[in-house]
């Protein structure tokens, strides 16, 4: 049987990055997982957004959940809440925390490494596959939560989160845009998810990554840490979208959301990668430990926000939390003009803009004995304002409820002309009374402010 | 000048942290020919055959394949597995192979690739099922199928023969032997002795990281030497004195040797073939009924442990009585 001449000697051939990621997102779209994940993108928002809209109670809670039943944009803007919380965390483990942990579990490993012949193509086409399954899923549930409340509602105007009205087709882009800026953190936290994946070989652990890190980012959220901390972590890059809907828009948090959002994902990629390519595949016990997973992977991560935190407290002077009286102030005269003005048009009196108003606002914090600064229930706010023509000064009371993020809603507490109910009459009928019940938004790294006082 | 060798190994090692995998390794595989490595477990097997397959670079000496060193670049025309076939379980057969070959571009003529070799294996009746629900014989098949594809002039396959019935280790057989014959050459371990010798042309014997045989089949089965041989004669008394009475046999415990058991009345001797020959003439003179003889292991199997040393705890002689 043995042969007398052989061929030439043979040089490997070439295994194109692009057949390899073909080859990773074939794979990852067999897993009936991936198959029930994406169905449940493409319906559940959809569902949600038609049928909740439709409710007598809505998920007030969220920032513009009371709004879903005016505004078909409003439901996608309320799903887009619930995704900085748990939901994209937990799609970045099903998708990158497991890509690399799978061919350990399968035992596929050396089969991939024998057909591609380079493990760092390998790593490349398994981060981009994971990427394009994510951003897919992310799309899906754009494109759902957009048709169910558009073919429910319809689009309709909105006020933003000062209260400025936002016409249809700056809605339909704001919200886009919104949704776009989750790509950042979606990146970064599949980073973690790849170094999970890689780092902790078969263990459950790795898939978990993304959703631990996440749960303990939340933990952080909701303490009172130091607004340089809170800005810093790649957590906050989940909501900085908000600060696309007031005007002018409050873009700091969310260049740097940004900015933390990408080192966080260079820094897991690359340790993911070094992690990776300095696996020896003939080891079959070397597949992965917690040992490493600390040492190499969340050692250097929280090293990471340790900086980012510094920087940002540095290039931005931003200290304590965040919130203080006269920002406050700012924001819920601001958006009490604003929504004054929609109240007007809506109850078909004359006209008045919000520089006529000249609205000013009062704030405090639970009386004389604690300080006007920081997050909590406690805010009352007296808003004045004049209406052209008058010398008379009208005055509206509010009890704020002031998130550590610089969320606020605010809760009309008379006079009952003005805020007291949540609807008003006019002529063509009874309408949403904007100035009821609404949500705000304080710029925590709006320094200017804090200058003036 | 053109190679005749598939695979050249000299002085090669390989080491986890403390442990050494592969201790200076010499091994030449002619092209065309179909070579066994066999060993006992952690003799160093797999870690060989994954340095062949490029997955890790040896620690010291060379290591040629088709030609070409081992190094940072990989040789081409090798395809093989190690440690199972690597298959992916939500897919089907034919999805399997067909994903496979779109990765390695094969896209000219992929379909009938695929399907002829499907066919091979004999898993053409079932292409459209999932692999999960395939038996440990179905998914080497449908391994070996998926080295395949391609063409390889090197196909590297760690007991392959592992899970197979009967027909299907046939069906293996055939295949590896036809491709062979096409000048394919085949590097496969097996801790199966009948299998090797079925197959290979050549075998090479490692143990605790070295190459301690390289030869012939045939050859490796001469290297046993003394084997031991199971008696059962109408006069077991009678034959342990006889038996005793040759110094060129020694007599064995009977008792925990494959094929005796504690009660029956068979005898174990170890001795060379011309020793044997004495004994039963002189059995056949004394008048003493020889109702059953044979190696206890076969010589394969025999040289296997010999060379290995994984006999040497069985070496006890038993006194004549």
């Amino acid at each position: 049987m043995t042969a007398t001449v052989a061929d030439a000697p043979v040089r490997a051939e070439t295994v194109t990055l692009g057949r390899v990621v073909r080859f990773e997102v074939v794979k990852l779209v067999a897993q009936w997982r991936i198959r029930l994940v994406l169905v449940a993108c493409l319906v559940a928002p959809a569902l949600y957004s038609a049928v909740v809209s439709r409710q007598t109670s809505l998920p007030a809670d969220a920032v513009y959940g009371r709004l879903m039943d005016q505004s078909g944009w409003a439901g996608s803007l309320t799903i887009l809440v619930s995704l900085g919380t748990l939901l994209l965390p937990l799609l970045t483990s099903v998708v990158a925390g497991d890509i690399f942990a799978v061919e350990d579990r399968l035992g596929t490993w050396r089969h991939v490494l024998v057909a591609v012949r380079s493990p760092r193509r390998v790593f490349i086409a398994k981060t981009i596959a994971a990427l394009t399954v994510t951003l897919t899923l992310l799309g899906c549930l754009l494109v759902s939560s957009a048709a169910g409340g558009l073919l429910s509602i319809g689009s309709h105007p909105l006020p933003g989160l000062d209260g400025h009205q936002l016409g249809s087709g700056e809605l339909a882009r704001t919200v886009v845009l919104s949704w776009l800026t989750l790509v950042a953190p979606t990146l970064a936290f599949s980073a973690v998810g790849l170094l999970g994946s890689v780092a902790l070989g078969r263990s459950p652990l790795g898939l978990l990554a993304p959703v631990g890190l996440a749960l303990v980012l939340m933990g952080v959220q909701v303490m009172p840490v130091p607004v340089a901390l809170r800005v810093a972590l790649p957590m906050n890059a989940f909501i900085s979208y908000r600060g696309l809907l007031t005007e002018p828009m409050q873009l700091d948090a969310l260049w740097i959301g940004l900015l933390v959002c990408l080192s966080w994902t260079a820094l897991a990629t690359l340790l993911a990668y070094r992690l990776f390519v300095r696996r020896d595949f003939t080891d079959l016990a070397n597949d992965g430990s917690a040992r490493r997973f600390l040492v190499t992977g969340l050692v250097p991560l929280v090293g990471l926000a340790g900086l980012t935190t510094v920087l940002v407290a540095t290039t931005t002077g931003a200290t304590g939390s965040g919130i203080d009286r006269p920002k406050l102030e700012d924001a819920v005269s601001r958006s009490f003009a604003n929504l004054y003005v929609l109240q007007t048009e809506r109850l078909h009196r004359p006209a008045v803009t919000v520089d006529e108003l000249q609205a000013s606002a009062e704030c405090d914090k639970g009386g004389d004995l604690v300080e006007d600064e920081g997050a909590g229930s406690g805010w009352r706010c007296t808003v004045r304002w004049t209406l052209p023509g008058s010398t008379a000064v009208g005055t509206a009371v509010y009890q704020l409820d002031v998130r550590p993020e610089g969320r606020f809603v605010a809760d009309g507490d008379g006079p009952k002309e003005v805020n007291g109910f949540f609807q008003v009459r006019g002529p063509a009928g009874d309408a949403p009374n904007p100035l009821w019940q609404f949500d705000g938004v304080v710029d925590l790294l709006d320094t200017p402010t804090k200058g003036q006082q | 000048m053109r190679p005749t060798t598939a695979v050249r190994a000299r002085t090669v090692t390989k080491t986890f942290g403390d442990v050494i995998a592969l201790d200076g390794v010499d091994l030449d595989v002619p092209a065309g020919q179909i070579h066994g490595l066999v060993g006992p477990n952690g003799a160093g097997k797999t870690t060989l055959l994954a340095l062949v397959l490029g997955l890790a670079a040896v620690d010291g000496g060379t290591l040629e394949i088709l030609g070409s060193a081992v190094g940072a670049t990989r040789a081409g025309g090798v395809a093989g597995f190690v440690d199972g076939p690597g298959l992916y379980p939500t897919l089907t057969a034919r999805q399997n192979l067909t994903t496979l070959a779109r990765l390695r571009g094969h896209d000219q003529g992929r379909r009938a690739q695929v399907e002829e070799l499907l066919e091979r294996v004999g898993l053409d009746d079932v292409a459209d099922d999932r692999v999960r629900g395939f038996s440990l014989g179905m998914r080497q098949r449908l391994g070996l199928a998926a080295a395949l594809l391609g063409d390889p002039r090197l196909l590297v396959l760690d007991e392959p023969a592992n899970g197979l019935d009967p027909a299907g280790k046939r069906r293996v057989h055939e295949v590896l032997a036809d491709l062979a014959d096409h000048g394919t050459t085949v590097l496969l371990s097996s801790h199966r002795m009948d299998d090797l010798a079925a197959l290979c042309d050549e075998v090479t014997l490692l143990s605790v990281g070295r190459a301690v045989f390289t030869g012939p089949v045939s050859k490796l089965a001469s290297e046993s030497g003394r084997l031991d041989y199971r008696l059962v004669t109408s006069d077991p008394p009678g034959t342990r004195r006889i038996a005793a009475g040759l110094p060129a046999l020694t007599l064995l415990p009977s008792t925990g040797r494959a094929g005796a058991s504690a009660d029956d009345q068979a005898l174990v001797v170890r001795g060379a073939g011309g020793a044997l020959d004495d004994l039963v003439v002189r059995l056949v003179g004394a008048g003493i009924a020889l109702r059953e003889l044979g190696p206890v292991v076969s010589p394969l199997e025999a040289a296997f442990l010999a060379l290995t040393g994984a006999d040497a705890d069985a070496d006890t002689e038993e006194p004549p009585r």
